[in-house]
Formats: structure tokens, C-alpha cells, sequence
């Protein structure tokens, strides 16, 4: 058998690729529903451990550190598998949305932070000396020039969430990952792994090109 | 006897052990123009951040306008009658110079877009920066952008405008034209207090100057009076030091 039939085998990528597009197409929807979770919820949580009241503060700051600090896919598997024992049984799309965001949401919040810190602090006094408050002085005045600053690190953010969908297959989501793996037990043939992997960075390369973008158009500062 | 536009009181600020504010008293009468001059660390711009409460106090109170400047519901009309000029502009650097203008007519008194803009297009006419409305903060010169941030403030139609230290980051050709608008709105009569070096300017534009040092309040009068003849060794000392060039 040759190094071409074992590795690239064009009747078992065809066979396959149906079931690669579906899993491509879970993969993706998990990712956009992890990367809106947790970038929205990584926005709140650095509000709140930034201006938030002082056991509030202490609180995110807690759940920032251990959510960053716990491997992903362990915290997956607490979700899924540990969670039946006190009655709590999600579908392997929760829970790998939720353990997803939950970490992803930890790291969004700290580029938040740092965003909105590297604000001067002349804009806000501006922005109080108008008579702004704080929730106006943030929405028209500090946000706006702290999300240009974090577009980088947060396309990157991004790109490691994407990353991170494929270990939803530990817990049968049928992933690209998985459906690749059962194509390749199925056919007892490699190709739709590599298959797989071609499609990965199909995906993924377009995003790593626009950090890089995005990093030569705002150099930091 | 009018009314007093801002009554301090025994104002007393600290950062941390260290005290900058000993016990401030001190009115400013609708349309006056007060002057603070004193050296650095003396507490200047801290008295008058303390005004619109960009800095808490610890002791003592403020009023304008006979409402308690203090954290809660008031604050907003408090900051909304008091406008503030910054030493280092504090344009908003994401918004044009009109944007920057027109923010505050927008959100805080909720003018529609169109009042907001003509209201921004008016202020930027009186300080001469009509023809640059449409450019943003980076684009323009330290002085261009600190008129800007005087039209920023008057375009809040204030009661009283703050000056920290207006031309202390400008380029020495730049200092005129801020100087300039500002010796404008001492003609429109609206009251001012105003932090500066410019010792000049102070005696042309001042009713009053107030001369502080190390937290305290050591002598004021009419600019006539404080520059020709000052009563205090320390003012005497400053004066010699600051004007012998």
C-alpha cells in the first residue's frame, strides 16, 4: 500500500467529507456560540473587576484566576461527566459551550481589562467634566477607544477558542475532530484526519492572517 | 451684596498622610476672574479639581452655586455648570473636534444631533477652529487642540470654567492663541478661575489674584495691587523669582 492510498486516499476523503462538512459545521457553531458567550460575559466580568464593589471585585478576580488556571479540558469533563451525580445532565453541546466559555470569558476579561486600563486617565476626567456618568463616560468615551486597543488580543482570544471546540469530541460532540475520527475508524484509513486537519486550518489560518493584520495597522503601544 | 458662584469652606484634602489642603476659604462672585498662581505642589490644581469633584475631599465644603458639590444625584448639574480646561487637553481621542464638542450637548443635556452639532459648529467658531471641526485630536497642534477643549467646555454653556494650568504643556509659539481665546471670554463676562504660570496674563485678565502656597491661601488682591505692592515676604519671594526674566 502506498505512502499516497494510506495518507491522501481520494475514495475515503470523498466517502467522508459529508460527514467532516456536518462536523465543520458544529465546530463552527460551537465556537461562535462559545466566542459570543465569552466575550460578552469577559466584557461584564471586567467592568466588575475593575469598578465593581469591593467582595464583587474579589469574587472576579477569584473566578479569573482559577478559570485560567484549569486545564479546559479538565473543567470539560467536570461539566459533563461530574455534574450528572448532583442531577445536572447537559447535552455534549452545552457543556462544551459552557466549560468553553466559562475559560474563554476568564481570558476576554483580563484583555478587557487591560484595554480599558491602557486608556488615559485624562479621558475619563474628561469625560466626568462634561458631566458624563459612568455608565455614558464608558459607552461613548472609554470603550470605544479601549476595544480598538484590545482587537488584536481578542481576535487571538478568538482563534484559541476555535482551537479549543475540538476538544468537545472527549465528550461525543460530534465535532469535526470526531466525525473525523469515526470516518477514520469506518474506513480504517487515516485520510479523513488529515482531512480534518486540512479543514482546521482553512478555518483558522484566515484569522491568524488578520491578527498579524490588525497588529502591523495599531502597533502597540 | 450678590450671592457668591462658589463658596469654599475650610476645604481640607489629603493623599493619604500627606496633607495638600490646610483649611481653604475662598468666593468667587458671578463674573469674576480669579487668578491662582503659586509654585508647584503648592495645591493649586488640586483646589480646583476639588470644585467639580474630579478630587474628593476630606474636610470643609464647596458649593457652586449654593449646591453642595458632593458625590449623588446633584453632581451632574454641579459638573454640568462648571467647565474644565485641562493642562494636557484630554480630548477625546477617537472623536473629531466637533464629535468632541458636540458629546456633551448630546448625552448629558440631550440635545438632538442636529442642535448638538450647530451648538458645536458655534463654540468651535468663537475659538477659531471652525475650519478644523472635522479633525480629530492627533491631527491638530497642542494649542489648536486646547481650544477645542475650551470650546469642549462652553459648548456645556457653564456658569464657571476651570482653568489647570491651560498652556503649561504648550509649545512657547502656541501659548498666544490659547491666551488669546481666553482673554475673549473674559469680554463675554462669564467667570473664570484660572491656574497659571503666565504672570502676564494674569495681571491684564484678573480681578482678583490668589497666591497659595504649601496648602494655603497667603494673600490675594487685585492684580494692581498683589503685583505692585505685595504685602507677604513668601509673595514677595515668589514674585521676585518668577518675574526677574
Amino acid at each position: 500500500m502506498s505512502l499516497i492510498d494510506t495518507f491522501f486516499n481520494w475514495a475515503v476523503f470523498v466517502g467522508a467529507l459529508p460527514a467532516l462538512l456536518e462536523g465543520l459545521g458544529i465546530t463552527v457553531l460551537l465556537g461562535a456560540v462559545s466566542i459570543f458567550a465569552g466575550t460578552v460575559s469577559g466584557l461584564a466580568m471586567a467592568l466588575v473587576r475593575l469598578y465593581g464593589p469591593a467582595p464583587l471585585r474579589l469574587v472576579a478576580r477569584v473566578y479569573i484566576d482559577a478559570l485560567r488556571s484549569i486545564p479546559l479540558l479538565v473543567l470539560l469533563v467536570l461539566v459533563y461527566y461530574a455534574l450528572p451525580f448532583v442531577g445536572v445532565r447537559l447535552s455534549s453541546f452545552v457543556s462544551a459551550a459552557l466549560a468553553i466559555s466559562l475559560v474563554s470569558c476568564a481570558y476576554a476579561a483580563e484583555i478587557f481589562r487591560a484595554g480599558i486600563q491602557a486608556v488615559p486617565r485624562g479621558q475619563f476626567e474628561a469625560a466626568q467634566a462634561i458631566g458624563l456618568g459612568f455608565a455614558s463616560s464608558m459607552r461613548y468615551v472609554i470603550l470605544p477607544q479601549a476595544l480598538r486597543i484590545v482587537v488584536p488580543p481578542l481576535t487571538s482570544n478568538c482563534i484559541n477558542v476555535l482551537k479549543d471546540t475540538a476538544l468537545a469530541s472527549v465528550v461525543a460532540m460530534p465535532d469535526l475532530l470526531k466525525q473525523a475520527t469515526q470516518a477514520q475508524a469506518l474506513a480504517a484509513n487515516p485520510t479523513p484526519l488529515i482531512g480534518a486537519a486540512v479543514l482546521y486550518l482553512l478555518l483558522l489560518l484566515p484569522l491568524v492572517r488578520l491578527v498579524s493584520y490588525f497588529e502591523a495597522r495599531h502597533p502597540s503601544r | 451684596m450678590t450671592t457668591a458662584l462658589i463658596q469654599i469652606e475650610q476645604l481640607r484634602k489629603s493623599f493619604g498622610a500627606m496633607h495638600v489642603l490646610h483649611g481653604i476659604d475662598l468666593e468667587v462672585q458671578p463674573g469674576e476672574v480669579l487668578v491662582v498662581v503659586g509654585p508647584s505642589g503648592s495645591g493649586k490644581s488640586t483646589l480646583i479639581r476639588c470644585i467639580n469633584l474630579l478630587e474628593e475631599y476630606q474636610g470643609g465644603t464647596v458649593r457652586v452655586d449654593g449646591i453642595r458639590v458632593q458625590k449623588g444625584p446633584e453632581l451632574v448639574k454641579v459638573r454640568t455648570d462648571v467647565g474644565m480646561v485641562f493642562q494636557s487637553f484630554n480630548l477625546f481621542a477617537h472623536l473629531s473636534a466637533l464629535e468632541n464638542v458636540a458629546l456633551g450637548p448630546l448625552r448629558v443635556h440631550r440635545l438632538d444631533r442636529s442642535a448638538a452639532t450647530a451648538r458645536a459648529t458655534d463654540v468651535l467658531a468663537q475659538v477659531g477652529m471652525g475650519e478644523h471641526s472635522h479633525k480629530f485630536p492627533a491631527q491638530l497642534s497642542g494649542g489648536q487642540q486646547q481650544r477645542v477643549a475650551i470650546a469642549r467646555a462652553l459648548a456645556m454653556q457653564p456658569k464657571v470654567l476651570l482653568f489647570d494650568e491651560p498652556t503649561s504643556a504648550l509649545d512657547p509659539e502656541m501659548v498666544g492663541e490659547v491666551l488669546d481665546v481666553m482673554q475673549q471670554l473674559v469680554k463675554t463676562g462669564v467667570t473664570m478661575v484660572i491656574v497659571t504660570h503666565e504672570m502676564g496674563f494674569a495681571r491684564r485678565v484678573a480681578n482678583r489674584v490668589v497666591f497659595m502656597e504649601a496648602g494655603r491661601i497667603v494673600e490675594q488682591g487685585p492684580p494692581e495691587q498683589f503685583f505692585g505692592a505685595p504685602q507677604e515676604a513668601r509673595t514677595q519671594a515668589f514674585l521676585k523669582a518668577v518675574l526677574q526674566h
